[in-house]
């Protein structure tokens, strides 16, 4: 599995989200510290689950990362992340 | 890995300066696209802040990501209290949230006229 599919497969299964947006952004960032020459180093998250009512940006946040913590101990280098619940 | 001298250490930094960021490179010459955007911000808004290289020191680079647990950097302290990330800053200032946070604790921006 790529490491977006990995991303992918672990938000919707801890988060069930009603939008979910992985891009891998790693192009964009070839050449700096941190980038592989195999890519999938850079992504965006755009989710929208309802697990992140009632959360304030920092806790909506900490939840991916804590979704994610493996990933982020290893091969994502950057992660930016929008998180919101449903029509805010 | 958080030994006591360097949570000390931070600590002193978060305590000692209104609004501290923890950052790659130095406010001027930053050494990665996230911590620029933050420092672009802040510079926009005009408040002062003051920069920590985590690049000049592993263990503040370690060490901050368990203060704080959050596991990327830059991060954004106002007041001595965890204010967030690139993404937080940005959708912070874009939703005018960062200035009324600012202002609250009584902090001076110099807003462009």
């Amino acid at each position: 599995m790529s490491v977006a599919e990995t991303i992918k497969a672990k938000l919707t299964a801890e988060l069930s989200p009603i939008s979910l947006d992985v891009n891998d952004e790693s192009a964009k960032h070839a050449g700096h510290v941190g980038a592989r020459p195999e890519g999938e180093t850079h992504f965006h998250v755009e989710i929208i689950s309802q697990a992140f009512r009632g959360l304030s940006r920092v806790e909506r946040q900490r939840l991916v990362y804590k979704v994610l913590s493996e990933e982020l101990s290893g091969p994502v280098h950057a992660l930016s992340i929008k998180a919101t619940p449903p029509a805010e | 890995m958080l030994d006591q001298a360097t949570r000390d250490r931070i600590q002193q930094e978060v305590d000692g300066n209104d609004v501290v960021l923890f950052m790659k490179g130095t406010p001027v010459f930053p050494q990665c696209g996230f911590s620029a955007a933050v420092v672009g911000v802040l510079s926009h808004i005009g408040v002062k802040f003051k920069g920590i290289n985590v690049l000049e020191d592993p263990s503040v680079r370690d060490g901050i990501k368990d203060f704080s647990s959050w596991p990327t950097i830059p991060q954004l302290y106002v007041k001595g209290e965890f204010v967030g990330g690139c993404d937080i800053i940005r959708e912070m200032y874009e939703a005018g949230e960062l200035n009324e946070l600012l202002d609250g604790k009584g902090i001076q921006t110099q807003v462009d006229a």
